[in-house]
């Protein structure tokens, strides 16, 4: 009984804690907010490597597509109601759409894919996929691979990026996470 | 990128949510609603005799169940669209109406003359009342759909029901400013008959629909 008081205490001290910080943050508050990111970023981290056992190179993928989500749909928390449950339902969607997902895709190409691996991964990879980082760029919708060349190449911040492309913050975010993963697929299957 | 990356990335800038866009939420379903009554007022037409029936209580036990139901599937609709919201009492709120309905039904057969029960249940348009209501309900459908993609549903299934019955029940409101029929057995099949079908075809496609 002892053991259960404390990690209901335990969660009710991270409940307030992430609370006061996300509500600091959604105030305006930077250096608050992403405290509230990097922690819940670590309960992320668990709770999902807990239920992908079988695919622990998906973990961080998956805290990254929650962590989007909570910070696209930050509007939609009610500041009344309990941080915990908001969080859960966010990362248990994420976790059930790529689940959803992956079946049909292995549904469709794990046949194939074993025996295609055997052959296509050997050490000369390395030096082809050493290729022309821009030729790959160019395969990237124009909004990505705009929003990552001046964030990432350029050295712009985030703010100017959305100016010069005239989008808002949040979506010059969401194409360079985005396109960042989207390259490093195409780099995957290219090399 | 790797995730501290991420954070550092999304804690940059303005940190405060946008402003909540309520046209881009209100628009899409007040066109849906509109949509459904002309279509109503075109191709079925207003009851002529309409403002005689406003004084008969026939009317406003069908309407008044109607606009119940539509005003808790808003409610239902309205907690499914956001991540983590308790249901609370919203179920049992949503059975209020029916079990009304169905009470006065149940009455208005008991104290029947025996002859004329048949009629009660059946009217004269159960033939088409189901489909017309869920034919009404499809606007209002693609306006509440709509607008929950603004925000972020998490249970696709429930929240497509949810969209759904708010639907029917919507044009069933439309409806009654149309509809010949004024017993309360005919509402408690018919008219819950043609708010259901909306309400599985939400669950059927919420899924894919819903999808953010």
């Amino acid at each position: 009984m002892q053991r259960i008081h404390k990690g209901e205490d335990a969660a009710g001290e991270t409940e307030t804690r992430l609370r006061s910080l996300l509500l600091q943050g959604l105030a305006g508050d930077e250096a608050a907010y992403r405290q509230f990111l990097q922690a819940t970023a670590a309960h992320l981290r668990a709770f999902l490597r807990r239920r992908l056992a079988r695919w622990p190179d998906e973990v961080e993928d998956l805290v990254q597509e929650s962590l989007l989500a909570i910070h696209n749909q930050r509007l939609t928390y009610d500041t009344q109601s309990p941080l915990t449950a908001w969080v859960y339902a966010i990362a248990k969607y994420k976790l059930i759409d790529w689940l959803r997902r992956h079946a049909r895709r292995e549904m469709l190409n794990d046949p194939f894919e074993d025996e295609h691996e055997l052959f296509s991964t050997t050490d000369g990879d390395a030096r082809e996929a050493r290729r022309d980082l821009g030729k790959v760029l160019e395969l990237l919708p124009e909004q990505q691979r705009a929003a990552i060349v001046h964030t990432k190449v350029d050295g712009w911040s985030v703010r100017e990026t959305a100016l010069a492309l005239n989008i808002s913050e949040a979506s010059v975010k969401v194409a360079v996470h985005r396109g960042l993963k989207a390259l490093a697929a195409k780099l995957r299957n290219e090399s | 990128m790797n995730t501290d990356d991420l954070i550092n990335m999304l804690a940059s800038g303005d940190t405060r949510p946008p402003p909540r866009r309520l046209a881009h939420l209100v628009a899409p379903v007040a066109l849906g609603v509109l949509a459904s009554f002309a279509l109503m007022a075109l191709f079925l037409g207003v009851r002529p005799n309409l403002l005689r029936e406003l004084a008969m209580p026939a009317f406003w036990t069908k309407f008044v169940f109607t606009l119940a139901l539509a005003r808790i599937g808003w409610l239902a609709t309205a907690r499914l669209s956001s991540p983590g919201r308790r249901a609370g009492l919203v179920p049992v709120l949503l059975a209020l109406p029916l079990v009304a309905i169905w009470s006065i039904a149940a009455v208005s057969l008991l104290t029947a003359a025996p002859g004329t029960r048949d009629a009660l249940f059946w009217g004269q348009t159960w033939r088409v009342c189901p489909f017309l209501i869920a034919g009404l309900s499809i606007p209002v459908f693609i306006g509440i759909l709509r607008a929950m993609r603004e925000l972020a549903p998490t249970r696709l299934r429930l929240a497509g029901a949810a969209a759904g019955l708010t639907a029917g029940a919507t044009a069933a409101a439309v409806y009654c400013l149309h509809c010949p029929e004024m017993g309360a057995p005919f509402v408690g099949f018919w008219y819950v008959l043609g708010m259901v079908a909306p309400a599985a075809v939400g669950a059927l496609i919420g899924p894919r629909a819903l999808r953010w």
